[in-house]
Order: structure tokens, then C-alpha cells, then sequence
């Protein structure tokens, strides 16, 4: 067991982040350390092309696909750089982390080389099409429809919480397309293009006053007849693979912009005299004893190589940071006072930690709720009886 | 990226789990707990049979080689079985004699201490007056102190071995709530001590035992106390369920998970950094020892309420952990202490 990386791979780290700091420093330089993933949205695409034209896009692909075919040390390494560097957060996210994985894993060799340069060029940008109003953790609950009409799915429903769907050229929708089918069954994985008359996209504006999700409504939307991924009615078998490749290596990139925040709100509580406060000083040193952990708590999950065994440390990572980062968000305020509560400029805009306290209400209940995740932790990890269920 | 037990660790945590669940039993932890708070025929068999006593201590020392992890890989699992054992001393003594100790110091002590012949404890004195050898100091609250034979007394950057034996040397010991380690006052009048050759060495490497074989206990107790609880809420039928299917009861179960894992890394994290030098590694046992005390407290108190009734007796062992747990709390500096050692090097001094 060990802490460090080798020799070999920390000659891979000088590498990228001298690169990185570069640019951040130079031509990038006012993108650098953006907050939130909304703003300047043109320019950071263009950061997004420049990553791709240095091959630094999707490095843990295969080179044919405009990868690297880096290693999962690398891909941390990478991910830690980028967040150090104040690299702002991916556009095209979906797209890299999850669409093209997807593709990578369960596509035809035509879906390939028809989706995966256009994300590797950070030319196309995806979303991701899951939760509805009413199936948000009952993900099963899918009311989308899909029928196949002549050689065109034709699709009609609601999406919602489409994370950066305005800015999106493609979504992946899971919809329902066996007629009376219920829960997991007769769903399909289907991939679509945005920007067609069946498909209107609302943003929605959220607590902080940004719209970063969006609802989306599919109204006789369509996509050839060879859209989906996997088969018909096998679309959940797709989306769990796809929620696999969220727990990745994006963990630690995430956690270096947690380490942004944190020490936001120790250089606040130096420079207010708040850091005096004996209370404060307790929960400043508690939140940095939960960072440390989380960081370790990824390094042993994604050192983890037996695939079979239930891996604790990656079943309870979610409830984990999200919790973190809500009581992260919560400290930031106690620590600003009524200063936390006075808005940046004209509009309802927010600095970081005041941001932050915001946004992380979201944390606790997006990508699965706490109380999902304490339910997949009791049953899995635990092997404790499911709690009855009222529909099925 | 190799943050994963080596095939090594895996068989030495395989072999002390094992050796530890059929040997620290119930019946014979509560023996130990009638007299002095020590298992002596599990921890000579710890010693002779199973030959740990020598981990962290090196080969051409007498020892068994091995690092902080493989310590803490031990300590876990005496943990988990609230095993009456004194490891801790131990641990604590010879890492002070393998940092600070003189060659003679080393020769004199080690052998007999990794062979079970000595049983060692450590023991904090706020003032301690020095004429010549001849030792004045009050000790108080040291662990297993009562059945020690040697004391590593330790002040301030100095630290003196005084032996049971000597003259001048009181021992009184007390009941105490956890019986698995009961605590003792140490009085030395004019007692007869040796000066560690280097002091603030030997404390320090005794303090980074101590805290980490707290914490590793403390992790080996949260786990247990867990695993205790899922199988009861298992098989325990109330309103026609088993009660491990009611929300309520899952959620506080799987918290405990979460904290657990946190645990887990914070030991293993602290363990690795000790043994590979890392100037994160005084943090790191800050982070492990007040993260890892409050979760053994927090998995045992749960431990007591999931069980109801049963939980609260002395018949059943939810009280050992409790207890365990609620003594390691205090011991080495509380959580709170651990933690304001954290916030001074982030945010330098509170005045």
C-alpha cells in the first residue's frame, strides 16, 4: 500500500501541468478558475477544442478515438492538474466522461466513428437525458415514450434537470418504448439530436439564480432508426453501465475545486477574524480532515482491482462529498456573516462561497438523493431487506 | 496508484482477523476483565506463536521489520475484538526505544519486550524532577498501568524508563469503565531511571504509535459494533419485518457505513504516511485519531440503541465496545485537541 505514484507517472504529471498552467496563464487566462459552468460558454468551448487539439481532451480513450490510452493513475493525475491549474469545469462533461464511454463500451463500430471524434474535437456537446418529474431516484418510473415509425423513433414526453441543455448539440434519452411496460423493462437508450423542431429546451432558474439545468420536451421528436444503444428495451442495462462511469476519475478533479472552496473560506476567516473563533477554527479543521479523506477514500477506490467484491469505499463516495460539500457551503456563511448575504453586482450574481452555499443544496439530491444513496448503501453494502415497495 | 493492501498485508490482516476472533472471545475478554485487564496467555501467544510483537520494530533490532500500516493492520483487528491486551504501551515503548533509544537501551529492552517478558506501558507526567537518576513524578490515567513491569515516563522532549521493580515506584490502579484497559496513577519517589538517549525523538515516536493504534482499534471497534448490529436487524422480527428493512433503522446503519470507510482511509492514509515520511503525516494522525475516535464512539452508541433493550445489559457486548470506544476518546488527546492541532497549522495561532 502506498500513497505516492511513480516516478514514471510523476514525470507524466510535470508534463501536463506545466502544460496546463500555460495556458491558463497565457491564452486562457480569462476563463481561468470560472465557478460555475454558465458563464463565457463560447470561450470555453474553445478551450474545450484547444484541450482536443493537444490531445489532452479524453486522454483515457484509445488512441484511434483521439485518446491517449492512458493509464487510470494518469487520468487522476490529469484530472488533479486540471483542477490545480483553475482549468474550468468541462462543457462538454457528458460528453467526455459519459456519452463517449457509453459508445466506447455498448456502440456498433458506426456509432464510433460517427459520435466520437465530434466529442474527442470538443465540437459536440452532449446532455444527458434521465431524470423526469416524476422519476427522478425512481429512475425506473420513465414516462417518455419512443415508437418506431418506419425506419424513426419517434419520441414524446419530458425531461428534466438536462444539465447545460442550452448549450448541448445531443442528448441521450432513456424512454419507454414497450407499450405497458413497467420499471426497468422495455426501456431504451436512445441518442438524439438537439436541435430539431420536436425538441424545445427551457432552462430553469435555480436558487442561485442561474440556469444551469433545464427542462426539456420531446413533442413527436426524432432519430434514426439506429439511435440506440444496445437493444430495444435493454436501455436500462445501458444507463446503469453509464452511472458506472460517473464514479471515475472526475472524483479527484472534483475534489481539487472543493479544495478551491475550502481554502476561499479559510483565506476569509483570516482576513475577517473569524479563523480566532474557536467554534470556527474546529469546523474549518473538520472540513479539512473530510477532504483528506474523501481524496484517500478515491485513491483506494480507484486502486480497488477486484471489480467483484462491493467496493465500501466507492458505494458511499456520493453521500460522502455531497454531504461534505453542503456543510462546506453552510461554514462558508457562518464564516461571512451578513457580508455572505450581499450580492456581487446589479443582478442576483454571487462570488464563489456564497455560491456555493447555494448550488450545494443541489449535491444532496442530483445524480441520486442521500436518502437513495442510504438506501443502496443498507441493501448493498449492508445486505439489509429492501424496504417494501408501494408500485411493483 | 497503489493505495490497496499488498498480497503481504492482505495474509497478515487475514491471520490476526483469524487469530483474534477465535482467541479474544467474549468469555475470555470478560475473564481479563475481572482482574487486571490483560489476556496474559492470549498476548503471550500474541507474542511467541504468532510473532507480531516485533512489527514496527527492525529486523537487526530483534524485530519483525514492517511498518506503521502492518501496526495498524494488528491493531485493527485486536479492536474489532476489544481484545484485553497491551498494545498499546507496547506499541507505544518500543517505537520510542527503536527512535530514541541508545544501542544499550535498544539491546536491554527490546528483546524482552517483542518475547512477551515485559509488559510496557506509557505514561505521561506533567512535571518530573530529575537529581541525578533519582526520579519525582505523578503519572496518571497510564494504561495498563497496574500490570506493567516497564514505564517509559515522558515529559515534555525527555523521557525516563523507570522498571517496576526499582525502588520508590507506586503503582495504584483503578476501576475503570473500559475493564479491557484499565488506567493507573504512577508515583516515582527518588525511583531509579534511565534518561532516553534522545527523548523528544522516543516521545514522538511514541505519540505516532499511540495515536495510530488508537485509531486503528477504533476502526477494528466501529466495524465490529457495525457488523454486530446488521446481523441482528437481520434476523430481529418487529411489526412482522425483520427491522433492518425500516427506513429509519437502514439509514442510521448505513451512515455508520459511510463514516466507517472515512475511517478507514483516514488510518490507512496515516499508516502509509508515517512509514513513507510524508510531511502530511502529522496531520494525517491528527485526522485519524479525532475522525476515527468520534466514529468508534458514534457505530457503538449505535450499537447499543439498534439493539433496544438487550443492548443496554452487561450481558450482551454492546457495552465493551461502548466503553472501548468512550476510552479512546480521552486517551492521547480528545477529538477536539486532535482537531485544534489541525486548525493551528491552517490557520496558525487562535490569539
Amino acid at each position: 500500500m502506498k500513497l505516492g505514484f511513480s516516478p514514471e507517472d510523476e514525470t507524466f504529471r510535470a508534463e501536463c501541468a506545466t502544460w496546463l498552467q500555460a495556458q491558463m496563464a497565457g491564452p486562457f487566462a480569462d476563463i481561468k478558475g470560472i465557478p460555475n459552468l454558465v458563464t463565457k460558454v463560447e470561450r470555453r468551448k474553445e478551450w474545450e477544442q484547444q484541450l482536443a487539439a493537444h490531445k489532452w481532451s479524453c486522454i483515457g480513450w484509445p488512441e484511434e478515438w483521439g485518446g491517449r490510452n492512458a493509464t487510470l493513475a494518469q487520468q487522476v493525475i490529469f484530472a488533479e492538474e486540471y483542477a490545480r491549474a483553475g482549468a474550468p469545469g468541462r462543457i462538454n462533461h457528458i460528453g467526455v466522461e459519459l456519452a463517449g464511454p457509453t459508445i466506447l463500451a455498448f456502440g456498433t463500430e458506426e456509432q464510433k466513428a460517427r459520435f466520437l471524434p465530434g466529442i474527442a474535437a470538443g465540437t459536440q456537446i452532449w446532455c444527458q437525458g434521465y431524470s423526469e418529474p416524476n422519476a427522478g431516484s425512481d429512475l425506473a418510473n420513465v414516462r417518455t415514450k419512443a415508437r418506431l415509425e418506419g425506419n424513426e423513433w419517434v419520441v414524446n414526453g419530458q425531461k428534466v434537470w438536462t444539465s447545460l441543455a442550452h448549450f448541448s448539440d445531443w442528448i441521450f434519452v432513456v424512454a419507454r418504448s414497450v407499450e405497458g411496460s413497467k420499471g426497468p423493462k422495455g426501456l431504451t437508450f436512445l441518442m438524439m439530436e438537439l436541435n430539431q423542431p420536436g425538441i424545445e429546451v427551457r432552462p430553469i432558474r435555480q436558487i442561485n439564480g442561474d440556469a444551469e439545468f433545464n427542462e426539456t420536451f420531446f413533442t413527436d421528436a426524432r432519430c434514426p432508426a439506429d439511435s440506440l444503444i444496445g437493444e430495444p428495451g435493454d436501455g436500462w442495462r445501458v444507463a446503469m453501465g453509464l452511472l458506472a462511469f460517473e464514479r471515475g476519475v472526475s472524483t479527484l478533479a472534483q475534489q481539487m475545486g472543493f479544495r478551491n472552496e475550502l481554502d476561499g473560506i479559510i483565506a476569509a476567516a483570516k482576513a475577517n477574524g473569524m479563523a480566532k473563533n474557536a467554534v470556527i477554527r474546529q469546523r474549518i479543521a473538520k472540513a479539512e480532515i473530510g477532504l483528506r479523506l474523501m481524496r484517500y477514500g478515491a485513491l483506494r477506490m480507484l486502486s480497488n482491482t477486484d471489480l467483484t467484491a462491493i467496493d465500501g469505499a466507492a458505494l458511499t463516495y456520493k453521500i460522502q462529498w455531497a454531504t461534505w460539500r453542503r456543510d462546506l457551503g453552510e461554514l462558508a456563511m457562518d464564516v461571512l456573516g451578513q457580508a455572505g448575504e450581499i450580492a456581487d453586482g446589479e443582478h442576483y450574481e454571487w462570488s464563489m462561497l456564497p455560491n456555493l452555499f447555494l448550488f450545494s443544496r443541489s449535491d444532496t439530491i442530483y445524480g441520486g438523493t442521500n436518502q437513495i444513496q442510504r438506501n443502496l448503501i443498507a441493501e448493498r453494502g449492508l445486505g439489509l431487506p429492501r424496504e417494501p415497495r408501494g408500485d411493483l | 496508484m497503489e493505495f490497496v493492501f499488498t498480497e503481504e498485508q492482505t495474509m497478515i490482516a487475514e491471520t490476526v482477523r483469524g487469530f483474534f476472533v477465535e482467541n479474544a472471545s467474549s468469555e475470555r475478554t470478560r475473564k481479563a476483565m475481572e482482574g487486571e485487564g490483560i489476556d496474559r496467555a492470549l498476548w503471550s501467544a500474541f507474542c511467541t506463536e504468532l510473532c507480531l510483537s516485533g512489527i514496527g520494530v527492525p529486523e537487526e533490532m530483534g524485530g519483525a521489520g514492517l511498518g506503521l500500516l502492518e501496526l495498524a493492520i494488528v491493531a485493527e483487528s485486536a479492536g474489532a475484538q476489544v481484545a484485553a491486551i497491551p498494545l498499546l504501551g507496547h506499541a507505544m515503548v518500543a517505537r520510542a526505544l527503536v527512535a530514541g533509544g541508545s544501542a544499550q537501551q535498544q539491546a536491554h529492552y527490546l528483546p524482552r519486550l517483542i518475547a512477551g517478558e515485559m509488559i510496557a506501558a506509557y505514561a505521561a507526567a506533567p512535571a518530573v524532577e530529575d537529581k541525578d537518576g533519582a526520579i519525582n513524578a505523578v503519572a496518571q490515567f497510564v494504561a495498563h498501568g497496574a500490570a506493567a513491569d516497564l514505564f517509559l515516563v515522558a515529559s515534555g522532549d525527555r523521557a525516563w524508563m523507570v522498571e517496576r521493580g526499582a525502588e520508590g515506584v507506586m503503582v495504584e490502579g483503578h476501576v475503570t469503565m473500559d475493564q479491557t484497559r484499565p488506567l493507573a496513577t504512577l508515583t516515582l519517589s527518588g525511583a531509579t531511571g534511565e534518561l532516553l538517549a534522545d527523548g523528544a525523538a522516543g516521545v514522538a515516536a511514541a505519540e505516532q504509535a499511540g495515536w495510530l493504534v488508537l485509531s486503528a482499534e477504533a476502526l477494528g471497534a466501529a466495524q465490529q459494533a457495525l457488523d454486530t448490529t446488521v446481523a441482528y436487524a437481520k434476523e430481529r422480527v418487529q411489526f412482522g419485518r425483520a427491522i433492518g428493512s425500516f427506513q429509519a433503522y437502514k439509514h442510521r446503519l448505513a451512515d455508520i457505513m459511510v463514516a466507517i470507510e472515512q475511517a478507514r482511509s483516514a488510518v490507512y492514509w496515516a499508516g502509509c504516511a508515517v512509514d513513507e515520511g510524508s510531511d502530511e503525516a502529522t496531520l494525517a494522525l491528527h485526522a485519524a485519531k479525532a475522525f476515527c475516535g468520534d466514529t468508534a464512539f458514534m457505530a457503538a452508541g449505535n450499537m447499543v440503541q439498534l439493539h433496544g433493550g438487550i443492548g443496554f445489559t452487561w450481558e450482551h457486548d454492546a457495552h465493551l465496545y461502548f466503553k472501548r470506544a468512550r476510552s479512546i476518546l480521552s486517551m492521547l488527546g480528545s477529538s477536539d485537541w486532535h482537531r485544534q492541532q489541525i486548525a493551528g497549522a491552517i490557520l496558525g495561532d487562535a490569539a
